[in-house]
């Protein structure tokens, strides 16, 4: 069995998927995102883009010749009732 | 909306040092920070400092972060606590979730100070509970009073793996061992043999292989790698721990960087990827500027010099001060402190501090 375990905590996203994601063709933090959800989720890859960046070395590609991800609002995790404003007991 | 002309996005050393030289010359400098206490790392930094005395050395973190707060009270700095920045647009407006409620604030001038986050390093177990970031460790006996665990493993040997396992001893931790995959000790010598001195041993050359257990940390299994990291077969030892630390270095939080368009570059020696910054701590966003370890992860007392050097220049370029030549000598004074700061290190020599 080819060891595996989770990379993207948020997604439950595992290794073998991010290798596999490499294999379809997915060689940026970005397309590898868009391809498996791993960095798309609570934390918006804080922790597992690090992870992630050490698998496309592995597998030849560089983050000196790559880009880092996209990203958007909101980069901290936010409830919708804290967003439109409602009022909540907190 | 409220408009200011300077709104700083992190209260760490790097954001409070960049709030009080901008409000020195006059600017009203506005703070944001997510946390319910400013100070970013300081306060867990029970160890004295290194670097010259100026650069407020051989003083303690938590004494550096006192003097900071007292300092951006007298300036009347404005610190927003329990404020999250969760956006920023192309017209400088900040999206913002204040003490659970959205707003916005629009600047002239953006310092973008927002630290770093911890690295992982993934193996089999690495989800299982007992395995946490050194910093997070230092958080729970430093500032929370609590142990993570009674046998503990570090890995990295950087100045953060030895000094937060300096900080579990005092606090009464068995720390088994310090692991390293490096060949030699990365961090500071004086810290190390700290650690020695105690009896910690520090295990070079060895990786975690796995960490086992049912529902938490029960063993770390160690594996041996040669000068290219490649794991060597059959050369696994383990320890029985319920902790395992992590230290393998930081990552700059660059996410409003990258939101607003900031351009980024790859330094593996200073945390990955980076916003490019000039001589002004100014991106390559006009209005935008970025300190401390967002723009590299170095030491708080480069954060600081960093955090001012913005700061001053922000206030000279919203017309606070002249810029002329005793504005720009004073800039260039801010630079020859941060490259003595940096010397024998390289931009970057350092893992943290």
């Amino acid at each position: 069995m080819k060891e595996d375990y989770v990379v993207c905590r948020c997604e439950e996203i595992t290794l073998q998927e991010i290798k596999s994601a490499i294999k379809q063709g997915a060689i940026t933090l970005d397309e590898i995102k868009k391809y498996t959800r791993a960095g798309m989720g609570l934390c918006q890859g804080r922790i597992c883009s690090t992870i992630i960046i050490e698998i496309l070395k592995e597998h030849g590609y560089l983050p000196q010749y790559s880009a880092p991800p996209h990203s958007r609002i909101p980069v901290r995790p936010v409830k919708i009732w804290e967003y439109i404003g409602e009022d909540q007991d907190v | 909306m409220r408009k200011v002309n300077l709104v700083v996005v992190g209260a760490g050393p790097a954001g409070l040092s960049a709030s009080i030289e901008a409000a020195k010359h006059g600017v009203k400098a506005l703070v944001l920070d997510e946390n319910h206490k400013p100070g970013g790392q300081l306060f867990k930094q029970i160890h004295k400092f290194f670097g010259s005395e100026q650069q407020m050395a051989g003083t303690r973190g938590y004494e550096i972060g006192t003097k900071l707060l007292n300092l951006a009270k007298e300036y009347g700095v404005e610190i927003k606590l329990n404020n999250r920045v969760i956006g920023i647009d192309d017209h400088n407006t900040l999206a913002i979730i204040d003490n659970h409620k959205y707003s916005e604030i629009r600047a002239k001038k953006i310092i973008l100070c927002c630290g770093a986050t911890e690295k992982p390093l993934a193996f089999p177990g690495w989800t299982l509970p007992g395995v946490m970031g050194a910093g997070a460790a230092q958080t729970l006996v430093n500032i929370h009073r609590v142990v993570p665990g009674e046998k503990i493993i570090m890995v990295g040997s950087g100045n953060v793996g030895l000094i937060v396992t300096y900080h579990l001893l005092q606090a009464g931790v068995k720390v088994k061992a310090i692991i390293d995959a490096s060949h030699k000790i990365t961090g500071y010598g004086v810290h190390a043999a700290k650690i020695k001195r105690a009896g910690i041993p520090i295990i070079l050359r060895y990786t975690v292989n796995r960490a086992m257990g049912t529902n938490q940390v029960e063993k770390v299994e160690l594996i041996q790698v040669d000068k290219s990291f490649n794991k060597i077969p059959c050369t696994q030892i383990s320890f029985d721990v319920d902790t395992i630390c992590l230290a393998v270095g930081l990552s700059p939080s660059t996410e409003l960087a990258r939101m607003i368009g900031c351009k980024l570059y790859y330094h593996p020696k200073l945390g990955g990827y980076i916003p490019m910054v000039n001589q002004y701590m100014q991106t390559t966003i006009e209005d935008i500027y970025a300190a401390g370890d967002m723009t590299g992860i170095e030491e708080a007392s480069i954060a600081m010099e960093e955090g001012r050097l913005a700061g001053l220049a922000c206030a000279i370029s919203l017309g606070y001060i002249s810029d002329n030549a005793q504005s720009q000598k004073a800039l260039e004074n801010i630079r020859s402190n941060l490259s003595q700061l940096r010397m024998g290190n390289g931009k970057g020599g350092i893992i943290n501090g």
